[in-house]
């Protein structure tokens, strides 16, 4: 058989696939597919790996994606294995679009304000989806902010964010927001160290004033908030606390929380000091903390903890003296850490040690249990002996970065310098599962550029689903259209059902509206959002009817007082009631407006120019705004949302008369 | 006073002969009772379906009529009928929607009470019963054509659209809307007592026809 015919057989076997999945009426042939494919110079791999993704109009995605949006400070929902975006999730910065921050929402905004000044942007990192035994359970999502340590709560029946809170010990952080099993609580661990609160210090008193912690922020599922008074922290070694994971299964109950700059480096460039990116890396090891949080929760509620700004922090030396901390090494400058399915391998990547390095939790037991210690660190944490708690190591490639997992004992790694995707094989209770010996690497598979974070289908639950996976790549360098000096980033999908070498990238996705890290892949099934809101007057931020709601024919234009104004307003397509709402120039003005719509994506703006507002109200929505009308004036307010046919006559006018 | 009751409830069957025919003198009796309950059932069940079709929605809007109250997409479909300047659908057949539940009682009390007649009277308190799927939809046509021809000339869109009357069986055109109109569960059984009464009056005449006849006979 000569190569040619080979290809166009396969080529003939991906046009057939190509056709059955977007059938149609019209008379096609496979020879238009071939046509096609050989005008736009398509492989048949490639027409294969359009067939796997191509999604025709009105058919869903099978799983969906949360994405962080690095310094955009949102959260990005996208579809598998379409790769299209479905929404954003405006939190940390205000958005228009959603109305998020100009007049809805400023609440929860200024609840993320830091010593009393307006932040308004984020730095996503790590989203964590709430899990019920081990597994996404579809209804809540905490996402961190790295650059000023504060954690969001959103909540996944309208996808909006309901709570931000900020750390009161640190101002940054990295490791968050990590759940356990059953979400009892969000983690959140400080990253570059400060002393407590961001208070002023000297470089020079690093060691004795800046300090590390973790917090455990306690969820209130019924009331979907973080509960703070039931929250509290515990102290750590000012190294920077890096990426985290949850223990599950034999390991539930166990954080566990790697570091870098053991060596307390403090930089200084500019004084002929080392920086930090090589005082940071002298060590051979850092630090992989192990705490025993179950145990951490019953010494915070004895009490043997000390109110550092106003919050409880279990100070250091009772955390060593309650066995809540243990230490051991981990090479060189780790990053990810991750806990195996079935809860009892841990899996640690070092950046610059090919190597991925598999910590036993049965071990670390035997260890801790037997007080099989190397030593302690400087801080008087007991460090288990490294050879004692590892169960394997495995040369994986360069730059390895994180890790995920699939069904059948694979496990997925990052390979930031080789930018390549690893598969490698698990021992243990995994080692049946796969057809390759135990802790083997399988394939490399080249991706485009840089890969930081990677996601396969629920990999980083108790039952991961295999067949996505999707590398989060830093740099897209050539991969599209030249979009001036800054680019996009670049999702790319992998097909990873086959067992084996075969692991191949089927779609890239142009990620040019943030910087993602880290993204978690749930089914979509699982997922179970409102089509509109429950009631008409729903306010999204109690997730519940408003008394004060305006409801039809209850329209009207209040005045309370001297300077005060209440406005309660109806919109429905495609009228406001009432259209005319004249104020005096220095009144108090609370606006009330309820989208009275029942139909599925009749959603209305509501914007008024000057005073800095727009709103987005889903079906059902009210909302409360509240403004000085200073500025005297005739101020045209309209629906922003295409509504209907008549969308454009949707408006009304604000008139501000002016003070004599 | 007690011969014009005994003329209007008719001739009484004899305990003997009623034991030799008595699928003769049952079977009006059977036919209202199955009538009665497909009525008392049809409370509970729709009369008529709307399904207006149109591409903003793949799931079609639905409009439901039971014997008391409308269900469905009323509110979507009052939302879109504003614009056409039509009045809102809940303001239809309001009198008919109060009493609509105790008329279909009143009629199972008729039919009940003309299982113990036997003269032709009977048919005065049947032929109500057996019109109703028949009037039921005369106005529901009715109430169509006033709210489709009495439009708004205020409304949004009222210089876009002429007055209409769609279909309250079959298919219409409404703007982009397609209308599909079928009778429900509860018309159709409506319709089958219907069916069922006339059969009933005719097994009625079979049945009490020459009782009578010979009832007069004697008098005379």
């Amino acid at each position: 058989m000569t190569r040619k015919t080979l290809r166009n057989r396969t080529l003939c076997a991906a046009s057939l696939m190509a056709l059955v999945s977007g059938s149609t009426a019209w008379a096609q042939s496979m020879t238009d597919v071939q046509s096609v494919a050989k005008e736009r110079g398509l492989s048949t791999a490639e027409l294969l790996a359009a067939a796997k993704t191509f999604t025709p109009t009105g058919m869903k995605d099978e799983y969906v994606i949360f994405s962080s949006g690095g310094h955009s400070g949102q959260v990005f929902v996208i579809g598998v294995p379409s790769m299209r975006l479905l929404r954003t999730i405006a939190v940390f910065t205000p958005e228009s679009w959603q109305g998020w921050g100009f007049g809805v929402g400023n609440e929860i905004l200024d609840e993320g304000n830091v010593s009393g000044k307006e932040n308004r942007w984020g730095d996503t990192h790590h989203p964590a989806l709430s899990e019920t035994n081990g597994d996404y359970d579809g209804e809540w999502l905490f996402i961190n902010d790295k650059s000023n340590a504060r954690i969001a709560v959103i909540d996944l029946r309208d996808f909006e964010t309901k709570q931000i809170v900020k750390n009161p010990l640190f101002i940054n952080d990295h490791g968050g927001a990590f759940v356990p099993p059953n979400t009892e609580y969000i983690f959140q661990t400080a990253q570059y160290n400060v002393p407590w609160g961001a208070d002023y210090a000297p470089m020079s008193e690093y060691k004795d004033n800046f300090r590390g912690a973790v917090t455990m922020w306690k969820f209130d599922r019924k009331k979907g908030r973080i509960d703070k008074e039931k929250s509290f922290a515990i102290e750590l070694p000012p190294y920077w606390q890096d990426i985290a994971d949850c223990g599950k299964l034999v390991s539930d109950g166990y954080f566990f929380l790697n570091s870098i700059n053991t060596e307390l480096a403090t930089g200084g460039i500019e004084q002929k000091k080392p920086p930090f990116e090589a005082g940071v890396s002298m060590n051979a090891t850092d630090y992989l903390h192990i705490i025993d949080w179950k145990k951490a929760e019953k010494v915070y509620q004895a009490g043997r903890t000390t109110e550092i700004k106003g919050f409880p922090v279990i100070p250091l030396d009772v955390a060593i003296e309650e066995g809540l901390l243990h230490l051991t090494p981990e090479p060189r400058s780790p990053h990810g850490v991750d806990v195996a399915p079935k809860g009892d391998f841990i899996v640690v990547s070092g950046k610059l040690d090919p190597h991925t390095t598999i910590y036993s939790f049965d071990k670390i037991n035997k260890a801790i249990a037997s007080k099989n210690f190397s030593g302690e660190d400087e801080f008087g944490v007991p460090v288990l002996d490294f050879d004692s708690v590892v169960e394997a190591q495995v040369e994986v490639g360069l730059g390895p970065l994180h890790t995920q997992f699939g069904p059948d004992g694979y496990a997925y790694t990052s390979l930031f310098l080789d930018s390549a995707v690893a598969r490698w094989t698990l021992g243990g209770q995994y080692g049946s599962m796969n057809p390759e010996p135990d802790w083997t690497l399988v394939q490399k598979t080249p991706v485009h550029y840089n890969i930081g974070h990677l996601g396969a289908a629920e990999g980083d639950t108790v039952s991961p689903d295999g067949k996505y996976l999707v590398a989060y790549n830093k740099w897209s360098v050539d991969r599209f259209v030249s979009t001036g000096p800054l680019l996009p980033q670049n999702f790319q999908l992998l097909d990873i059902s086959q067992q084996g070498t075969e692991m191949p990238v089927i779609y890239d996705m142009p990620m040019g509206i943030g910087e993602p890290h880290y993204a978690q892949i749930i089914k979509a099934d699982k997922l179970k959002p409102w089509a509109v809101y429950p009631e008409i007057g729903w306010d999204p931020m109690t997730q519940s009817v408003d008394p004060y709601a305006p409801r039809p024919k209850m329209e009207r234009v209040e005045r309370k007082g001297e300077h005060e104004v209440e406005v309660y307003m109806t919109s429905v397509r495609s009228h406001f009631t009432p259209e005319h709402v004249t104020v005096k120039q220095g009144d108090k003005v609370t606006w009330r407006i309820t989208n009275t719509e029942r139909a599925i994506d009749a959603t209305h703006g509501f914007s008024i120019p000057v005073y800095n507002i727009t709103l987005s109200l889903e079906a059902g929505e009210t909302a409360k705004i509240e403004f000085i009308a200073d500025t005297a004036g005739t101020f045209p307010f309209y629906c922003t949302e295409f509504c209907s046919a008549l969308h454009l006559e949707m408006m009304g006018y604000l008139m501000v008369e002016p003070n004599e | 006073m007690p011969s014009f009751i005994d003329h209007i409830i008719g001739p009484r069957v004899e305990q003997s002969e009623l034991e030799k025919h008595s699928i003769r003198y049952g079977t009006p009796g059977f036919l209202l009772l199955i009538a009665r309950v497909m009525l008392l059932v049809s409370l509970f069940v729709p009369f008529w379906h709307m399904e207006l079709i149109a591409p903003q929605y793949p799931e079609n809007l639905e409009l439901t009529a039971y014997i008391n109250h409308l269900a469905g997409d009323v509110a979507e479909i009052d939302s879109l009928n504003h614009y056409i300047g039509m009045r809102p659908l809940n303001e239809a057949a309001t009198l008919e929607r109060t009493l609509g539940v105790y008329i279909m009682i009143v009629f199972v009390l008729f039919l009940e009470l003309a299982s113990w007649i036997h003269s032709r009277w009977a048919v005065l308190l049947i032929l109500p019963v057996l019109l109703f799927p028949a009037v039921f939809l005369i106005d529901l046509h009715l109430w169509m054509s006033h709210f489709g021809q009495n439009l708004d000339p205020d409304a949004p869109l009222s210089n876009s659209i002429e007055p209409f009357v769609p279909p309250i069986l079959g298919t219409g055109m409404v703007g982009q809307f397609k209308t599909i109109a079928r009778p429900g569960t509860g018309l159709m059984l409506s319709a089958g007592a219907s069916v069922i009464l006339l059969l009933s009056l005719f097994f009625h005449r079979r049945a009490y026809k020459p009782l009578m006849k010979a009832r007069k006979a004697s008098a005379s």
